[in-house]
């Protein structure tokens, strides 16, 4: 007896809990590994997986075993030209670890690390983990006009396209059980005083009784008749409401100075700020666009691309940029629709003047429609006038505002983990 | 051999084909009087293998993160290519399960059928220690109800606590079998009907026996011994050791008598118990189990190949696959990892067919019994009634020792030297084998440990007693798997190594205050 049993298109990753138990129990180590590979990695690079090792001696499942020392007797194969009694120097050399074989090691553990590869998914649930964008609750709902569909229970009237068979199939059941119920039961009285007239002797028969019987029976087995099987009111039809639905949509908008001052080192650790929060967001929102928008002395609205790689040189006007970016929200990105983000990122060099225009734009204009505005400065050196008039601005919306100095690539990531931490004591 | 009229040719397979082949195979099969379990075979595909094979072949099995790590080890691995992933999976049940996969040739899921479905399928249903230790019929129902009991527990009790159990009991998995007496056989159905009962019972049991405990059992009365004297008079047995004799299953001892456990606690201490029992016979049979696999899958094939059914090509293969499984590199080779159990098995396993089919003079005298005898009967003999260590000693012939170059050498670390003691010649054969029969016995490959005393009316410490075999220490180890037992007994956990009548060594765990430096 022999079955054959095709389980190609079973479940897989029947192990997937497993999996999961183990990244848990060994949260600590693999997220020291992740923060390295996040610092290290360039920001093309970030949507892989990453190799992970971890110490056996900390991963071990320990149990009774014989420890190295004291006699043993081991049967190995392949002779070639030893001889009774010959006296051999221990290989390798310290402990009884000898020629191999043995009932010692009974697990294999040989290396010293235990090393695995944690897949894309898992590699950036641990890069994102404990991070939580602030004010994630969304849009309120009553400034949405997003709506969606969303049923809600059945209701009598409605178009065909959205009968609900099984529902008015029940209507109709119910109803005709209710109508038919009184007319049987009369059918049944009549039929059976119909019997018992007939059952009497023929003498004592009342034929006009019988006659009347008769009519009876046939008037009321014309009524069962008459009783529809499917009527309009037994229609039912699924009942669809429109739901004001939390905006599942963001723009993200980069900003970066691109004047003289700033070096290709100082853009690339621009970059990885951009590319960290745009796979935050992008976990958290169903759509998320990207506006990059550059400046120097006149801000411009620019693709990928030449956002990161062109060259400029020139002067700083900061306002520009957020000029720019005011424009582009009220000609595209309606705040009821759009949850809105503003990254920027710069060397702190401004005209002097502009500052202070900075931060009434911000503080007047841009502040109360964004969710978030994050700012970066990368330098080494101290902060300059657009660093306090921000400073301003953040103590005004302490909530929404968030800006951090960082030096090298290597701060990034700590920084972006401070800017969005969770913010459990709110 | 003119008329070959294979089946199919080339690689490529379908299920009419495996129909037809498995159909042949059973056929061979039957003539050399192979008795199996229904076969029961799944097609899979890598991935599922690699899960198969990280639930160490349990077809469903409880949630732990070690099976997980176990997961990714084998998925590491076979990224690397460092790996192939074993072509079959076979599991002791009924119907007998095995697992092909879809890459595999048509080759590899005709050897792999030869292999796994009557080769170790009827190794299952034949060999003493299978038939004593595992009841196939109930191991897919027991499997189900073990996975149950414990998700239900990590919804009550919530996934931690159930990890560190489970983390404590595998630990002490090897000491989970009574090696001298026989078990009862494991049945889901029982199992799941008598569990409450046994849950209050047991609770009861202990309560009595820890009585004097107060946060567990405030009750007054007396202690009464597990082995049911009833009523023992404060003091009767005073002076006496508990556990009388040396207890060996120390899971069983635990899930009696540890004094804190709650009942699903000592549930699940039970079912790791039974599943280190179901696997048992399979540490103890490897060469015997896979030397009898392969010779059937060998012997099958060719006959599948003297009978026209395959053609040259598959046989080739065949031939070329078949042996770089029984390959045995020689000890001073780079990929020399122990002697492989497929290679003396299958050594052994041909060599006895050849003492009975055609015996030299050396065969006569050193299988006065076999040689001559009916092969088959013979092979079906062995295959029955020994496990590996007896089936070395019975059946390893001076030709295999001699085919394997097979020397015994002595490393003792109060030597500086090794000493080589027997190589293959006329005096060293009963020595090398008498070796390598112990090499496969259980009780010299595990530390020998068994539970000594726990002492009921003092401190509640168990003393454990580890009896040292030729000066050979404990691993390291030794203290988280301390630690694990003391989490299971919840007081002091001792142990001491004894060589002769000397304790030579004491471990203790929580590791005494002053003595903590020490170590």
């Amino acid at each position: 007896m022999t079955y054959f049993i095709d389980r190609r298109a079973n479940a897989k990753r029947k192990s997937a809990v497993n999996r999961q138990r183990f990244l848990d129990r060994y949260r600590t180590h693999i997220k020291r590994s992740v923060e390295e590979a996040v610092n290290r990695r360039s920001i093309t690079d970030m949507e892989r997986g990453e190799k992970v090792s971890i110490p056996t001696r900390d991963i071990s499942e320990p149990v009774f075993q014989h420890g190295p020392g004291g006699k043993r007797t081991i049967i190995a194969p392949g002779n070639k030209e030893f001889v009774e009694g010959d006296r051999l120097r221990r290989p390798g050399g310290g402990g009884g670890g000898g020629a191999g074989e043995g009932g010692a090691s009974n697990q294999g553990e040989g290396m010293d690390e235990f090393a695995f590869t944690l897949s894309r998914e898992e590699f950036l649930d641990f890069v994102f983990d404990g991070l939580e964008l602030p004010h994630l609750e969304r849009k309120n709902l009553v400034d949405l006009d997003e709506v969606r569909p969303v049923r809600a229970g059945f209701t009598r009237e409605g178009v065909p396209a959205r009968i609900n068979i099984v529902r008015s199939m029940r209507e109709a059941h119910a109803r005709r059980i209710a109508m038919r119920g009184p007319i049987r039961r009369a059918l049944r009285e009549a039929e059976q005083a119909l019997e018992a007239e007939e059952r009497k002797d023929p003498v004592l028969r009342n034929p006009s009784r019988i006659e009347e019987l008769k009519a009876e029976i046939e008037r009321l087995e014309k009524r069962l008749e008459a009783v529809p099987f499917l009527d309009t009111y037994d229609l039912r039809y699924n009942n669809l409401v429109d739901q004001p639905q939390p905006s599942s949509k963001a723009v993200m908008f980069c900003v970066m100075d691109v004047s003289g001052s700033m070096t290709q080192a100082h853009k690339d650790i621009a970059k990885r700020f951009f590319l960290l929060l745009y796979l935050f967001l992008e976990r958290n929102y169903e759509k998320v666009e990207l506006v990059f928008v550059r400046h120097h002395t006149a801000a411009k609205e620019v693709d990928e691309e030449e956002f990161f790689y062109s060259r400029e040189t020139g002067g700083t006007i900061v306002s520009s940029a957020l000029s720019l970016v005011d424009e582009i929200i009220e000609a595209r990105y309606p705040p009821t629709q759009w949850n809105l983000y503003v990254a920027q990122a710069s060397d702190g060099d401004n005209w002097d003047d502009d500052s202070l225009t900075c931060r009434d734009l911000l503080a007047k204009s841009l502040m109360p429609r964004l969710q978030y505005f994050t700012y970066v400065e990368i330098t080494p050196h101290a902060h300059q006038a657009l660093w306090e008039e921000y400073e301003r601005v953040e103590a005004e919306y302490p909530e929404r505002f968030a800006m951090r100095q960082i030096v090298e690539a290597g701060d990034i990531y700590p920084v972006f983990r401070e800017l969005f931490r969770r913010r459990s004591t709110q | 051999m003119t008329d070959r009229k294979p089946i199919a040719t080339g690689s490529d397979w379908n299920f009419e084909i495996l129909h037809e082949f498995e159909d042949e195979i059973a056929r061979l099969a039957d003539e050399y009087r192979l008795d199996t379990y229904p076969n029961q075979i799944e097609i899979i595909t890598t991935e599922q293998m690699m899960d198969a094979y990280a639930s160490v072949g349990m077809p469903v099995g409880y949630h732990h993160w070690s099976f997980g790590k176990q997961f990714l080890a084998v998925e590491q691995a076979y990224r690397r290519g460092q790996m192939g992933l074993a072509y079959e999976l076979v599991i002791n049940s009924d119907p007998c399960i095995a697992y092909l996969m879809e890459e595999n040739t048509l080759m590899m899921q005709v050897l792999v059928m030869a292999h796994a479905c009557y080769g170790h399928n009827s190794f299952f249903k034949g060999n003493y220690l299978f038939r004593t230790w595992t009841d196939a019929s109930s191991i897919v129902d027991y499997l189900l109800f073990a996975r149950r009991y414990i998700a239900e527990c990590e919804e009550r009790h919530g996934v931690t606590a159930v990890e560190q159990l489970l983390d404590a009991c595998h630990a002490l998995q090897n000491y989970g079998v009574d090696r001298y007496k026989r078990p009862s056989p494991i049945s889901a159905e029982e199992e799941a009907r008598r569990q409450k009962e046994r849950e209050a019972y047991l609770q009861a049991q202990v309560n009595t026996l820890w009585r004097t405990i107060p946060e567990r059992a405030p009750v007054d009365g007396e202690l009464e011994t597990v082995a049911g004297e009833g009523e023992d008079p404060l003091g009767l047995h005073a002076g006496g050791r508990y556990p009388p004799e040396p207890q060996e299953n120390l899971l069983y001892f635990i899930e009696k008598n540890a004094p804190l456990l709650a009942p699903w606690q000592r549930e699940v201490v039970r079912i790791v118990r039974k599943l280190a029992q179901y696997f048992y016979p399979q540490r103890q049979t490897q060469v015997m189990n896979e030397g009898w696999a392969t010779f059937w899958h060998y012997t099958l094939m060719n006959r599948l190949f003297d009978e026209g059914l395959v053609d040259e090509g598959l046989m080739l293969e065949f031939l070329q696959s078949h042996t770089s499984v029984v390959q045995q590199p020689p000890f001073d080779s780079p990929h020399y990892n122990g002697i492989n159990p497929y290679a003396l098995g299958f050594a052994m396993f041909t060599d006895i067919r050849r003492i009975c089919e055609s015996p030299t003079e050396e065969d006569r005298k050193w299988f006065p019994d076999s040689a001559g005898s009916d092969w088959l009967e013979t092979l079906h003999f062995a295959m029955r009634n020994f496990k590996d260590e007896s089936f070395v000693q019975q059946f390893l012939s001076p030709k295999v020792i001699r085919d394997l170059k097979l020397f015994m050498v002595i490393d003792d670390d109060q030597d500086e030297m090794l000493e080589v003691t027997a190589i293959h010649d006329e005096r060293g054969y009963r020595r090398i084998r008498e070796a390598l029969a112990t090499q496969y016995a259980l009780s010299v490959r595990e530390p020998n440990i068994q539970i000594y005393s726990a002492d009921i009316r003092g401190d509640r410490s168990l003393t454990l007693r580890h009896v040292q075999d030729s000066r050979r220490p404990l691993a390291r180890s030794v203290y988280p798997v301390m630690r694990h037992l003391h989490q299971l007994w919840g007081f002091p956990v001792k142990l001491e190594s004894i060589e002769g009548e000397e304790v030579v060594r004491r471990y203790h765990w929580p590791l005494p205050e002053e003595d903590a430096s020490a170590e």
